[in-house]
């Protein structure tokens, strides 16, 4: 089979990647190969699947119609084996050679699950990031089950989330003092925890699990729980085999430029198998987040076809709701803390070298991109007025011509 | 409150089933009349503070709002009045004189509504503006006795300066201080749309208001606030002021409080300080001296401008007005008893001076009478309030007429008369910048462009009516006015005829 | 494509812009119906004041669209450079609201987001907030 563009992947970089395309060449053909057999969905929306909060036809992230009207040739439930850089050629796992123009590797990540004695055994025990899982503990759920969950960050919680109030118990376990402690200080992380633990839901924190016996766990604090459901949600790591073999630099990540073109000619890459450059932390590391990987898959689109887009603006931005509940962060925690109270929550922020660097806010949290703004734009706080800004969001904080160009001016 | 207390003279009606506790009306009175009560959720008002001017009743989205004059009243009396009982309770607590804004209220007779206009019937016939040409095009300025013409049939007579106008309607003097800076760019970028002229005041004129001054009649009163060369030369002519309508007699005060930077600056005065105009021009004393003024102003300019005296309709503005037409001055303007004022002591307002049309027809006859009727253009204002009111004018024999409430009624005035407050919640006699901004000139402007259009074609269409296509063919034709329910005495000074007749 | 402007020199922080965008996407016939009921009507524009300067906010409909790039469910879209949100998608994630750069979504009564379409999809057509607008501080034009 022969392509213009072929896209290995079929999640948020993907659907960005024929984006990205389409801005500039409404007609070469597009093949696009996925493993799993799904028409493209949101994952984030597993969790709100199994809480019932969405049925299977609302996780779609683009409608079905959404391949014919961008002109994408499907292989679903098709693994690609293997890419030949040289070649212009990939392999699929029933033996078909592809023979592409441009690549875009948008092969995700998967979960990573640390080598515990008696895991391969375990019943029930699922990881978290798949339609598949998803229905995997949907199956085993009942209203008497007991739930351990292993990883108190994003993918941990949103499980709990979804959980907490079709089971009998759900105990989170966690290496680290903290939940979420990839975006959270100990601080706010304390008042989640106050959250989780209100809606019922027991923390094991500095605790591991050390042994998965037959429905049980024990845990590095030598108690043993028993479980009816044991997911792992440790974390992620990026998806890179499938470059690594074929000889394209990675480290934790697939390696790419701004362009999202890696070291192969014609080879791109986008998502969460990517590395990328955190400019609110100046360091290189896997941001495996959706917006990152729709913005990162678009760039590589347009540059695939020929036009010009760089991406140089990547930091983590997450935003996670726990029964209403909602916690923003963005960026790093580099430099001083500012805590600001609010009446429902707190709002914390980073800041070093009169730049933004992140901030954590629990509760209230309308308008907080022009947070999310001052670290993307880099903007010098000295230039805005930053007591006010930090007592609340407004645009009434910056300069008047900044503001003339925001919302008088055509952009 | 004690027994000083005097009930509010107006009341706010709010109804409650349509009012949506949205506050606009409390963000947009400037007197703050409106408040939200936050413990009982609901919108009240105090109504001691409302001076009627209508802004939260236009703003209200729901219509839930309406002013209404209080029912409260004294015990009924024909010779004492309410507001005659309650200004003494006011002066016997204050000791003040009262002070007042825009103009005369009270129940004078309007002569304009005494007067009936003519049209055409069967022997005569009447002109469609809609398809004859129709002339409304004037100009200002001495007009020569005679004219010579070189062979070619071009006048070789050397002509006097002229103000040319494309309607016979001028905005009046109202100067910046008085008004807001968005409602003199509003009226100076409409005079120059219409091809007619806006009039500084004495308030000076502002740099950034020069490029309009081919449209711009620049004003020296008797205080000569920002009066300098490069003024005089800014404009298309230039107005001597002696008096005005609403206070003949008297000065000028704006107060301290109004003169900031742009103010101040326009003025030649420093910030904050009083602007006091005195009553008389202090060189002036006699038609000579005033001559003195009016070559000295045209000497200063080439005798390229005309120059305009305006005086107060008084009672013998005849006479006076025959000194002015010899005093050399190119253009009369005379301002009726009901002109409007940024603020002006009641009494003065209320009781000084006399109609409009009563002086206006004295003026044009006097000036025919002694054959120097060409040597001077009349210009009238104080209270022309619609195109009627201007052909009526025309017909007795003004050159053309001077708006100024009905230009301000456009930019959005609802007459509450409480100018001199400096809390114009229209944005039109205020310096506080927040009102000001309630002003677009943009808006403005347009609206007066508006008004002065429709002028025009209400023009066209009462001459075309009296078969008149030519405004020049209409100045001082009375006989195409009648009076109704007037004395002979009335119709003897107005130079018409009694309805019938 | 046409786009509202906001030109704070002329904002008098009156909010009707805000009421009347209220209205415009309330469904109900008339304002003060749509204010009655026990929820009030959101608006999708916020005026912010200051002491002397109030200026009203809304979506920009940016070109390279943060908010649209960011949603995670699909909810958010682009149609002929309009910004439209399907409030059947919406899981009211809020990873919009950390994304848009102005401020510009709000959150509903049933906590999914509410952004300005133009008035495309109420009855108004055109933005209500710009022909509610006393003194032109918002307006909707073609510009650049």
């Amino acid at each position: 089979m022969k392509t213009k563009y072929l896209i290995i992947g079929n999640s948020a970089a993907a659907i960005g990647g024929v984006q990205g395309i389409r801005e500039v060449d409404k007609r070469s053909k597009i093949v696009l190969v996925a493993d799993e057999p799904y028409s493209t969905y949101s994952r984030p929306l597993i969790s709100y699947w199994l809480e019932g909060r969405v049925d299977r036809e609302h996780m779609v992230y683009r409608n079905p119609d959404f391949y014919r009207q961008y002109g994408v040739d499907t292989l679903l439930g098709t693994k690609v084996t293997a890419i030949d850089p040289t070649r212009h050629i990939a392999t699929t796992d029933d033996g078909k050679e592809i023979t592409y123009e441009e690549l875009l590797i948008a092969t995700g990540s998967h979960p990573f699950v640390p080598p515990i004695e008696g895991k391969d055994q375990a019943k029930n025990a699922f990881t978290f990031t798949t339609f598949d899982d998803a229905q995997g503990v949907k199956k085993a759920l009942t209203p008497d089950a007991k739930v351990v969950i292993m990883g108190g960050g994003l993918i941990g919680l949103k499980a709990a989330e979804a959980l907490i109030d079709h089971v009998k118990s759900l105990t989170i376990v966690d290496l680290a003092d903290r939940v979420m402690p990839s975006v959270l200080d100990s601080e706010v992380a304390q008042v989640m925890q106050q959250h989780l633990e209100d809606l019922g839901m027991v923390l094991k924190l500095k605790t591991s699990i050390k042994r998965v016996g037959n429905m049980s766990v024990t845990l590095s604090d030598g108690a043993k729980l028993p479980y009816d459901i044991l997911i792992f949600a440790v974390g992620t790591r990026p998806n890179q085999a499938l470059a690594e073999a074929a000889g394209i630099d990675c480290e934790r990540g697939i390696l790419t430029n701004e362009s999202q073109l890696t070291s192969a000619a014609d080879v791109y890459a986008a998502g969460d198998c990517t590395q990328s450059h955190d400019i609110s932390a100046d360091v290189d590391r896997n941001i495996a987040i959706l917006p990152n990987a729709f913005m990162q898959g678009e760039t590589a689109g347009i540059n695939m076809a020929g036009g010009q887009a760089v991406f140089d603006k990547a930091f983590p931005v997450n935003s996670m709701g726990i029964k209403d509940f909602y916690l923003l962060t963005a960026g790093s925690t580099e430099g001083q803390p500012q805590i600001v109270n609010t009446p429902d929550g707190i709002r914390k922020f980073y800041i070093a070298d009169d730049e933004l660097k992140g901030y954590m806010i629990l509760g209230e949290c309308q308008r907080a991109g022009i947070y999310t703004d001052l670290i993307r734009q880099k903007t010098k706080l000295s230039t805005v007025d930053w007591n006010s800004l930090a007592e609340a969001p407004k645009l009434m904080a910056f300069d008047v011509s900044v503001r003339k160009a925001d919302l008088a001016q055509a952009h | 409150m004690g027994i000083e207390y005097l009930y509010p003279e107006f009341e706010v009606h709010r109804n409650f089933d349509r009012c949506i506790k949205c506050r606009v009306c409390e963000r947009q009175c400037s007197e703050g009349v409106h408040f939200y009560d936050a413990e009982d959720d609901i919108m009240r008002a105090d109504e001691s503070k409302c001076v009627d001017c209508q802004r939260c009743v236009t703003m209200c989205p729901t219509r839930a709002l309406k002013i209404v004059k209080t029912e409260n009243t004294f015990r009924p009396n024909h010779n004492w009045h309410q507001d005659t009982i309650e200004e003494i309770y006011r002066q016997a607590t204050s000791g003040g004189a009262l002070l007042s804004s825009m103009g005369n209220p009270k129940d004078y007779p309007s002569y304009w509504d005494r007067i009936l206009l003519n049209a055409s019937q069967v022997t005569n016939p009447s002109i469609d503006p809609l398809r004859e040409p129709m002339e409304t095009k004037v100009f200002l300025g001495k007009k020569p006795h005679d004219l010579e013409f070189d062979s070619h049939g071009e006048v070789i007579s050397k002509l006097p300066p002229q103000i040319e106008l494309e309607l016979p309607v001028m905005f009046s003097a109202m100067s910046f201080g008085a008004l807001s800076e968005n409602a003199h760019k509003s009226l100076a970028r409409a005079a120059t749309a219409c091809g007619t002229c806006y009039n500084t005041g004495e308030g000076g004129l502002n740099k950034s208001l020069y490029p309009y001054g081919p449209n711009t009649i620049v004003q020296v009163a008797s205080g000569r606030f920002g009066v300098h060369e490069d003024y005089l030369k800014a404009g298309c002519a230039i107005e001597i002021k002696m008096g005005q309508g609403a206070k003949p007699g008297i000065g000028g005060h704006l107060p301290g409080r109004k003169i900031g930077p742009k103010v101040a600056e326009t003025r030649m005065i420093p910030e904050g300080s009083d602007a006091i105009s005195p009553a008389p021009h202090h060189d002036i004393y006699s038609i000579e001296d005033l001559r003195q003024l009016v070559y000295s102003l045209k000497e200063a300019t080439n005798y390229e401008k005309p120059v305009i005296v305006k005086i107060a309709a008084v009672h013998n503005v005849a006479a006076i007005a025959s000194g002015i037409a010899r005093s050399g001055a190119d253009i009369i303007a005379i301002d009726g008893f009901r002109g409007g004022t940024g603020a002006a002591p009641t009494r003065i307002r209320d009781n000084v001076g006399i109609p409009i049309e009563l002086a206006l027809a004295a003026v044009d006859q006097r000036l025919r009478d002694e054959k120097i009727r060409n040597d001077i253009s009349i210009v009238v204002g104080g209270s022309i309030r619609s195109s009627a009111d201007v052909v009526k004018a025309i017909a007795l024999g003004a050159d053309a007429c001077y708006i100024g409430t009905a230009a301000l009624i456009a930019l959005g005035c609802h007459l509450c008369r409480q100018c001199q407050r400096g809390l114009c919640n229209w944005g039109i006699a205020t310096q506080r910048e927040d009102l000001c901004r309630r002003l677009n000139p943009d808006i403005g402007t347009e609206h007066l462009i508006n008004l002065l259009t429709a002028w025009n074609n209400e023009i066209k269409e009462m001459m075309g009516g009296m078969g008149i296509n030519s405004i020049e063919a209409l100045r001082g034709n009375r006989l195409m006015l009648r009076g109704v329910g007037m004395t002979e005495k009335e119709l003897e000074i107005l130079g018409i005829k009694h309805a019938g007749e | 494509m046409k786009r509202v402007y906001v030109n704070e020199e002329w904002c008098l922080g009156c909010h009707l812009c805000e009421f009347n965008c209220g209205f415009a996407n309330s469904g109900e016939t008339s304002m003060i119906k749509a204010y009655h009921r026990e929820q009030r009507p959101l608006s999708r524009i916020r005026v912010e004041d200051g002491d002397d300067i109030h200026f009203a906010v809304n979506c920009r409909h940016c070109k390279e669209p943060l908010c649209v790039k960011g949603c995670i469910t699909g909810a958010l879209s682009v149609e002929d450079g309009v910004i439209k949100i399907d409030q059947d998608q919406c899981i009211g994630c809020r990873t919009c609201i950390a994304m848009c750069p102005y401020g510009c979504l709000v959150l509903s009564h049933n906590h999914t987001m509410l952004k300005c379409e133009l008035c495309l999809e109420n009855s108004c057509g055109e933005p209500a907030c710009v022909t509610g607008c006393p003194n032109r501080a918002i307006v909707y034009e073609e510009r650049g």
